[in-house]
């Protein structure tokens, strides 16, 4: 399979990115930069975490302009896998990829910690090999990850089962306690309705070796692996049409 | 004939968090300013507009608040167009 991560100006995850698909996936990653208006035929985009062009004006703002943007958005509306992490989830919400938006953290400070997130759903290319209410121990390290959206919003999110990570204590329970920056029910990652572009604020690609700490981020893009290659097989049973 | 000079205002939008508000609304109380309730802290953009007649100056102003200088998700934006001073 072919990964793209995106460079933006400020993007310091990148690398990271790069070395999991590579390294650890053992699939092709191809570098992209923010000036690139086309994908190069990558399967799944990843917009890496970081402080794109400085963070200024709000967190995304300025990157959902890029001119490789216009391709990412297109290959989202056309079905194609997106992962946005960090930044890339700020970035996704600014380009109304995903709904919501991020702001600062509500104890104004920035977070640098590894936290718990529960699988709320495994109907999603990234979650497809998990089961619903595993745990999983992923860093954090950030200064706007507090998710909001209005009420209305939330609720058709979850309704929609389009909450895909929520902070949880150890033993997985959704508690104040365990929410590192006030976003909103505890969510710590969205996917759009069709179900192909995630953001969360928790970093998989920093959780993916045992020798960084812990490989519990690596279900994500073995999950989206998986999906992809299964996507790419041209036996692929066609969906059955009813007859006559 | 002066230029126009916009003044654009981007607040947080009523009912979203606003934990930077909260801090100084916090502090401000703190040192005795007992009065002071519900601070809210956004951001001022000042743009020169040059020779821009005012009806396109308000609809490109609006353009730009739409498209990037404000997030309709959680911010609320006023512009005003003034003439430009010296």
């Amino acid at each position: 399979m072919r990964w793209g991560v995106v460079t933006f100006p400020g993007s310091n995850d990148d690398r990271d990115a790069l070395h999991v698909v590579e390294r650890v996936l053992g699939d092709q990653a191809v570098a992209l930069w923010h000036k690139d208006r086309d994908l190069r035929g990558v399967d799944c985009v990843i917009l890496p975490g970081g402080f794109s062009y400085g963070d200024y004006l709000r967190c995304g703002a300025m990157a959902k302009f890029s001119p490789i943007m216009a391709a990412v958005i297109e290959h989202a509306r056309g079905g194609g896998l997106v992962l946005g992490i960090c930044n890339g989830f700020q970035i996704l919400c600014e380009a109304g990829l995903l709904p919501g938006a991020l702001v600062r953290n509500r104890s104004l400070s920035f977070v640098c910690d590894v936290v718990t997130v529960r699988v709320e759903t495994a109907a999603t290319p990234f979650t497809q090999g998990c089961r619903p209410g595993d745990l999983l121990s992923i860093p954090i390290k950030h200064g706007e990850g507090c998710y909001v959206a209005e009420e209305a919003t939330l609720n058709e999110l979850e309704a929609r089962d389009q909450v895909v990570f929520r902070y949880v204590d150890p033993v997985g329970r959704v508690v104040a306690e365990a929410n590192p920056n006030g976003s909103l029910r505890n969510v710590a990652g969205v996917c759009n309705a069709e179900r192909n572009v995630l953001g969360l604020m928790p970093h998989p690609e920093h959780a993916a070796e045992r020798l960084v700490g812990g490989e519990d981020g690596l279900t994500l893009f073995r999950s989206a692996q998986a999906w992809l290659r299964c996507e790419a097989r041209p036996e692929r049973e066609e969906p059955r049409v009813p007859g006559p | 004939m002066p230029g126009l000079l916009a003044r654009v205002y981007v607040t947080p939008k009523r009912g979203i968090l606003d934990p930077q508000g909260k801090a100084v609304e916090q502090s401000l109380q703190a040192l005795g300013f007992a009065e002071v309730n519900d601070v809210s802290v956004g951001k001022y953009i000042e743009m020169r507009l040059g020779e821009t007649p005012r009806e396109t100056a308000d609809a490109r102003v609006r353009q730009m608040c739409e498209r990037l200088l404000a997030n309709g998700v959680i911010e609320d934006y006023r512009i005003e167009l003034v003439p430009e001073r010296g």
